[in-house]
């Protein structure tokens, strides 16, 4: 094989050389610089885990391992993409994909009080978060992933039979403002990822897919919906985990909410 | 060195996620006139995702412009739900045509794309007598869940052959714009057909 790639390179005339050359290097640049981008993600080792939704029976599911975002995504960063993208500016973007608050705290397309530019971007839809993870080859993660990671602290893996935990979560919910602050202000978690609780809720790609209430809520009508009835929540105690299903729960993709951001993983 | 650079500046903007498209479009163009109508921000046909029908047709959505569609978000192995929300369909299309409403598209989207394959999706259709203006589709995963998230419609994998979802029939005008949702099942189907019967007029 090597052999017959060396007649067919020495049968070519310099400039197709050349060529070929700097194809190769600009294939390898465009690979390193899409894993340098990685290389600042944060790996997390998967493993099994019981959700507090979604599972029959209180089965444990398999995370594979993944890498996340270590940072929420910061109003800086996502000026870069409109600024690419410029259909997701905010006087562009379709209705379809983003209701009306959408970037409504910017001050324009592509300004927003300097303060903010580390701060995490928020007020952007599903679809918005959607698009920016598919521009950084990235994707956005499953619920799942992000309850996997959001189970850590900075000590343990899964830290969800802490009470302390459970509280400081609980406490952060009732923070106002964190949305203001630059990320990453306080340590991260044992997987290295910051802010998962502090800041922001967090779109996920599947954020929808479980349903806790109306469409299958209704144990006594359990026939009239398929699958009713199966799925329960695991663990009444993690109220912070549920009050997080809940919001889920009662969200759409098009609806943009101050404190509402993401970031992706791969 | 040159011929390097430039290389790169096209690797780079291989990278720029297909925004070179859109950088073509005048930057101050939103300071004057709307450059698109509420209308057609709203359009589900603005969605540029591939579907298969039940004759194995790689179709896009905007196919059906033109006509009003009435779409549920099914699976063809469904037991409970599937059955009573397709029947709540083929009873808008008996109140449609009753009222000489014929020209609309009926169409159902598989929220099983592995399991809903073509010969599947054709054999529904025909156990379930649906003529020619019935149309069944599947997508990857990704464009289902898109497109669920377009309709709002919310669904889950309980099992490989099982799935919990949401029960709603939309209305959607020849445009691609969302117009009525009717939720539940047995439901009244009055709402929706006045509705489709305001767009056929």
């Amino acid at each position: 094989m090597l052999n017959r790639v060396s007649i067919w390179y020495g049968k070519m005339n310099s400039i197709q050389r050349s060529l070929l050359a700097s194809m190769i290097f600009g294939l390898s640049l465009m690979y390193s610089s899409h894993a340098s981008d990685t290389n600042h993600m944060a790996d997390v080792s998967g493993g099994y885990f019981v959700p507090m939704y979604g599972v029959v029976d209180n089965e444990s599911v398999f995370v594979d391992s993944f890498s996340i975002m270590p940072h929420l995504v910061t109003n800086q960063e996502f000026l870069t993409f409109v600024r690419e993208n410029r259909k997701w500016m905010k006087s562009n973007v379709r209705r379809l994909f983003a209701d009306e608050g959408y970037l409504s705290y910017w001050t324009s397309d592509t300004t927003f009080t300097d303060s903010l530019k580390f701060a995490p971007v928020a007020s952007v839809s599903w679809f918005a978060a959607k698009a920016y993870c598919e521009c950084q080859g990235m994707r956005l993660p499953t619920t799942n992933e992000w309850e996997f990671v959001a189970m850590a602290d900075s000590k343990v893996v899964d830290a969800r039979k802490d009470s302390v935990y459970t509280a400081s979560i609980l406490k952060a919910y009732e923070l106002r403002g964190t949305n203001l602050l630059p990320v990453g202000l306080y340590p991260p978690n044992i997987w290295g990822v910051y802010d998962i609780h502090k800041y922001v809720w967090e779109w996920t790609s599947d954020f929808n897919a479980i349903m806790i209430s109306g469409e299958n809520r209704d144990n006594n009508n359990a026939g009239l919906f398929c699958g009713a009835g199966s799925l329960g929540a695991s663990d009444l105690m993690n109220y912070a985990a549920f009050m997080r299903y809940a919001f889920r729960n009662s969200i759409e993709a098009k609806y943009t909410l101050r404190g509402l951001g993401f970031r992706c993983a791969l | 060195m040159k011929n390097v650079s430039l290389i790169l500046l096209f690797a780079l903007s291989l990278l720029a996620c297909e925004s070179s498209s859109e950088k073509a479009e005048p930057q101050e163009s939103t300071e004057h006139a709307e450059v698109f109508s509420e209308e057609d921000g709203l359009s589900v046909y603005q969605l540029t995702s591939s579907w298969e029908n039940q004759f194995g047709e790689q179709v896009q959505l905007n196919s059906l412009q033109g006509k009003p569609v009435v779409l549920a978000m099914i699976y063809s192995t469904c037991k409970a739900a599937c059955p009573r929300l397709v029947a709540d369909m083929k009873g808008i299309e008996a109140d449609l045509d009753e009222h000489g409403m014929s020209d609309v598209h009926f169409v159902l989207v598989s929220i099983d794309p592995e399991n809903d394959t073509p010969a599947v999706m054709q054999k529904f259709i025909a156990d379930n007598r649906m003529d020619k203006r019935w149309t069944f589709l599947r997508s990857s995963e990704e464009n289902t869940r898109e497109f669920a998230n377009i309709m709002a419609v919310r669904y889950t994998e309980i099992s490989p052959i099982d799935y919990s979802h949401s029960n709603i029939i939309s209305l959607i005008d020849e445009n691609g714009v969302l117009r009525f949702q009717q939720e539940g099942l047995g439901v009244d189907n009055v709402e929706l057909v006045k509705n489709a019967t305001l767009l056929l007029h």
